[in-house]
Formats: structure tokens, sequence, C-alpha cells
């Protein structure tokens, strides 16, 4: 038994036979509580269920109907919303935050502080906390307005400046070595050229971690969403699941299989990128 | 790992130490500082020129606003109208307001507590580098990814109240319920939160899994020589290696589970018979289905306020700590 290897309660390197019946007790244990619901809502979406008594996790026939009835309730209308949000939202946001960490981590400027606190400060105001206010400036935007109420814009903007992005850039921007920008300085590259052919460049994972915490963020949007909708041409796919609950001649299997594909582009994204996904959890990605 | 760059204290530390060297500071010192600055004094806020707009329309106009309304009765087309602190009388001496408040409070001790044993005991669990390990934690973490939307229609299915409910027949198999999970007063705000740690305590599990890497191996050895058993090492040496993992965790669950909304609109909307009725769920009843959006924006304000007392305590007492 290696040092490296050890672990707090040892059991992972047990290889006695108790200790391994006691592992796969374990992990089966783990694997029905977490990942056991969503076996269901899998089933479920592919199942004949008429009523919510018969969603289990063992399949009992196996028919796409279920798809057919949520596409004509408009469900692949409402995916494409969720799809153009996050396009669009996640393009933006990611813009934001690299432009606004490249001012913060390689700039020393008048007012620097002060930016920094005003998006230190933007963590301290969710979505949540500003709804009712939210809703009114995007009833009528200040100085230009704008009325975004009942377009999907209204749901993308407000998440364009996203301050846990921007410090994770900040940070990740200020580990890039000077010598290469310097170098670029004396051969006369001005501030877009250095931003643009050195630094992002160099910020491949960072924006690898901004780019998966921001697609699940946004998909995972619900009170905007519900701030900004006025009627079904405008919901996306998580806000329109309720409508489709609510629905008498819904059958609990058509709500699985519109909660499947609600579900299923988060989870692509997580197990492409998990290393991404992991790396931002464990360094600063705890803010949010 | 660095947990420690999530620390917000810390992040202005690492901000912009030469700044003493001003505009108008001459001499070969300044050469270095113009390479660094480069172009013209406007470059930096061009670049965060985006960033601080979206963040003045989105963030900062609203919560002006928000205190503004919190003092007004909001009547569209007629003007507002100044009431003093009359919509702060109002909420504070609701009885649904406080109500309100007593199941946020509650909701957010249960989850944060709930999902924190849980995610540490599956983090103690499934610590280690094999392949299958590394398998069951992806599966385990799954749950974390799923919007919560998705979450809340899945379990609203699974708590069926009849006995030939989902999670009913699993209680009959241990010889008890059937139970009315959210349609039973006694039971909606306990399904809520078992809900809630379904989703939190894999995302804790992983926070845990991070920091228990960088614990010291050498300590579990010494433990071993002094003849420690495995609960004791846990207890003198994993539990003390992660005690920032837990402040951060404990803070950061404490502030999102006061602003809860979705899982308990979706479950519930605060029923049956206001049982499980919280903040965030009345603020949106009162200010967008009923219109009193003067009320709701006072809720939202205290709201804030307490999120805030609850960051600046906790800030606090880990930098005493930290001392």
């Amino acid at each position: 038994m290696s040092e490296s290897t050890e672990t707090a309660l040892g059991l992972t390197e047990s290889r006695s036979i108790g200790g391994r019946i006691l592992k796969a007790v374990v992990y089966l244990l783990v694997l029905t509580m977490f990942a056991g619901p969503l076996l269901a809502l899998l089933v479920g979406a592919f199942g004949d269920i008429k009523d919510p008594t018969q969603l289990s996790i063992v399949p009992s026939g196996f028919t796409l109907e279920n798809f057919d009835i949520a596409f004509d309730q408009g469900v692949l209308k409402y995916l494409l919303n969720s799809f153009f949000v996050v396009g669009f939202g996640l393009l933006l946001q990611v813009s934001v935050s690299v432009l606004a960490g490249y001012a913060l981590a390689r700039k020393v400027f008048p007012g620097m502080t002060l930016a920094f606190v005003a998006i230190l400060a933007t963590l301290m105001l969710p979505e949540e906390i500003l709804a009712i206010p939210l809703s009114v400036v995007l009833a009528d935007l200040p100085v230009v307005h704008f009325n975004l109420i009942g377009t999907l814009a209204g749901m993308i903007v407000p998440l364009g400046a996203w301050g846990f992005s921007i410090l994770v850039m900040t940070e990740f921007m200020k580990d890039v070595p000077r010598e290469l920008e310097e170098a670029a300085r004396i051969d006369g590259a001005g501030d877009f050229r250095i931003f643009a052919q050195i630094i992002l460049p160099m910020c491949k994972p960072a924006l690898g971690v901004i780019g998966v915490f921001g697609f699940t963020m946004i998909w995972d949007q619900y009170l905007l969403p519900l701030l900004v909708a006025t009627d079904s041409s405008s919901y996306t796919l998580p806000l329109a699941l309720r409508t489709l609950r609510i629905d008498p001649a819904v059958t609990p299997g058509v709500v699985m299989a519109a909660s499947l594909l609600a579900l299923l582009p988060s989870v692509i994204v997580f197990l492409f990128f998990q290393r991404s996904f992991v790396s931002g959890l464990s360094s600063g990605a705890l803010k949010g | 790992m660095s947990l420690d760059q999530a620390d917000p204290a810390a992040l202005p530390a690492a901000g912009p130490a030469p700044r003493k060297v001003g505009r108008r500071g001459g001499g070969a010192a300044d050469r270095r500082v113009r390479g660094r600055r480069g172009g013209r004094w406007w470059t930096p806020w061009l670049f965060l020129a985006p960033a601080l707009i979206l963040s003045l329309y989105f963030k900062f106009i609203p919560m002006v606003n928000a205190v503004t309304m919190s003092f007004q009765e909001v009547q569209p087309y007629l003007g507002n109208r100044w009431v003093g602190t009359d919509n702060y009388s109002t909420v504070l001496q609701s009885h649904g307001f406080r109500e309100a408040v007593w199941h946020t409070i509650v909701l957010a001790v249960g989850q944060t507590f709930g999902a924190m044993a849980l995610g540490f005991a599956l983090a103690l669990l499934m610590e280690g580098q094999s392949r299958r390990l590394g398998f069951v934690r992806s599966a385990a973490f799954l749950p974390v990814v799923v919007p919560m939307a998705v979450v809340a229609e899945l379990w609203r299915i699974m708590y069926h109240p009849t006995g030939d409910g989902m999670l009913n027949s699993i209680l009959g198999l241990a010889g008890m319920g059937p139970s009315g999970f959210i349609n039973d007063p006694d039971t909606s705000m306990a399904s809520i939160m078992v809900t809630g740690i379904w989703r939190g305590a894999p995302y804790d599990m992983m926070i845990f899994l991070a920091g228990l890497t960088s614990v010291d191996r050498g300590l579990y050895e010494a433990a071993r020589v002094d003849g420690a058993s495995r609960w004791q090492r846990v207890r003198h040496v994993t539990v003390p290696g992660l005690r920032s993992v837990f402040s951060i965790l404990f803070i950061l669950a404490a502030i999102r589970g006061l602003r809860v909304f979705t899982e308990v609109f979706l479950l519930t909307n605060g029923g049956p018979n206001g049982s499980t009725e919280v903040v965030m769920t009345l603020i949106y009843k009162l200010g967008l289905e009923q219109n009193r959006l003067g009320v709701g924006a006072a809720g939202a304000v205290l709201l804030f306020v307490a999120t805030l007392i609850l960051t600046v305590i906790v800030q606090l007492l880990r930098r005493r700590e930290s001392k």
C-alpha cells in the first residue's frame, strides 16, 4: 500500500473480501440514490406512463409516443428558445468576462480598485433579490427606453456580466508571463493585438471553466425567464415543463420526455468537459 | 488546491500593489509602468465597459430601484407616492412574512447541514483514484447539473402521495407510509429539504474531495503509528484539515438557501396551507402576481440586508480565525 493512495477512511484501498463487499454495497447504494431517480426519468420518457404511480427504474416497454405528443405541444420550439438563449447568452458572457479580465489582470490604472469592487458587489445581487425592480427595468430600460419583456433578449442581457466568470478570468490572466507581452509591445503591438493574439490563446483552460459553468448557469435559469416571458412563444424549456404538467391532457410520460430533453444538454456538456468542471469547482469556482 | 481563491476578502489584496506610481510619476521607474499600462488612459475602461454597463443596468440600477420602491406606493401610470416606511411595517407586521422567514431559515439550515453531512460522508467513502470510483463519482454528481425545474418535476412524480407512488412503495417495503410528502402540511417542508439535499450533496462532495487531496498524507501515517482508529483519524486529522472548506461551503449554502425559489415554487408553491411559503415565493406573489411592488421591494431589501449581514459576520469570523 503506497503512501500516495492513502485516504482518510482507508476504504478504497481495502483488499480484503469484507472490504470489497462493503465497497460494492456502498457504491451501489450511492448510485441508486443519486442516479436512480434520473434513470427513472429516462425509463419514464420512453415508457407508456399514463399515471404518476407507474414511474419506475424497471423499463416496461419502449415507445416514442411521449416525444411525439411533446413535440405537438411545442416542446421543439421551447427547446430552440433555450438553445438561442444559452448560445447568445454564453457568447456575451464569455466576451464580457475576457475583456474585463484583461483590464483587471494586466493593467494598472486609476480607479481599478473601484472597478474591481463593483464587479465583486454584483455577486451580492442575484436575480432573486432583484426580481421585482429587474422586471421594471426590463420593461423600460433607462435612457434607451427598450422594452425587453416578452423577448428572448430580456433573458440574455441580464446574464452578460457574471462576476464569477470575470473573477476566474482575472485570476487566470494574472498568471500569464509578462515577458511575452513585453516582447510584443516592443514590436509595436497594441493592447487589442496583445489581448487577442497573446493573452487569450493562453487562457484556454480558464475559457473551458467559464464556458462550462456559464452554460449550466444559463441553462438552469428559471426566475429570469419567468419574469420576462409573457406567453408561450417566449418560453424556455425549463419554464414550459410546469405548463405541460398543469395541462390535464398531458401524461407524466410526456412531462418526463420533455424533462429529458431539458436535462440532456447540460448533462452532455458536463460529461464532455468534466475536467474543466472539476478544476473550476476546486479553484475558486466556489463563488456563484 | 487553492480553495482560498474563493475568499472574497483575499481577492482585493491581490489587486494593484504598484498604485503608488501615479500618472505624473516620471523618471526611469516610469518606463516599466508605462510598458504595463500601455496605450491611453481609457484603454482599460474600454475593456471594462461591457461588464460595467451591463452590471449598471441589471444589477445596480435595479438595486437602487428596489430601495426607492420600498419607500413608495408604486402605481403604474399614476406616479409613485412616497409612503415612508409603511411598506416595511406592512411586511414586518404581516403574519405571512414572519412565517415565511421562519420557513426560509428552517429550509436553509436543514438543506445546508444535510447536504454538507451527506456530501462529507460521500467524499470520505469515495476518496481514491481507481477508474471505477471515478465513474461512481461522476454518476453521483449528475443531479448538480440537472436543471432545477427538471429536478422539481421529477420529484413531484416520485412524491406521488398514494401508496403506489414511487417513494411510497419504497417506504412500504420498509413497513412505513404511505406519506403525503409535498401534499401534507406536516411533511411538505421535509420533502422539499430532501430534494434540495439530493441536489446539493454531490456538489459538496466534489468540493470536499478536492479539499481531501490537500490533507497531509504524512499525518494519516503518523496517526496510524500512534494507533489511532479510523474514526479518530477522520476526527483529528481530516476534519481539522478541511476547516476552511467547511466554512466556505457553509456560507455559500446558507446564502443560497436564503434566496431559495425555484424548487419551492415548482414543488408546492408555498402550499399546502402555506406550510412551505418562503420569502422569495412570497415576494414573487406580492410583487408580480398581486402587483404590490412597493411591499414586495421592501421584502427584497430585507432579504438583501440579511444576506449582507450573514456574509459580513462569516467574513469577520474567518478573518479572526486565520489570525
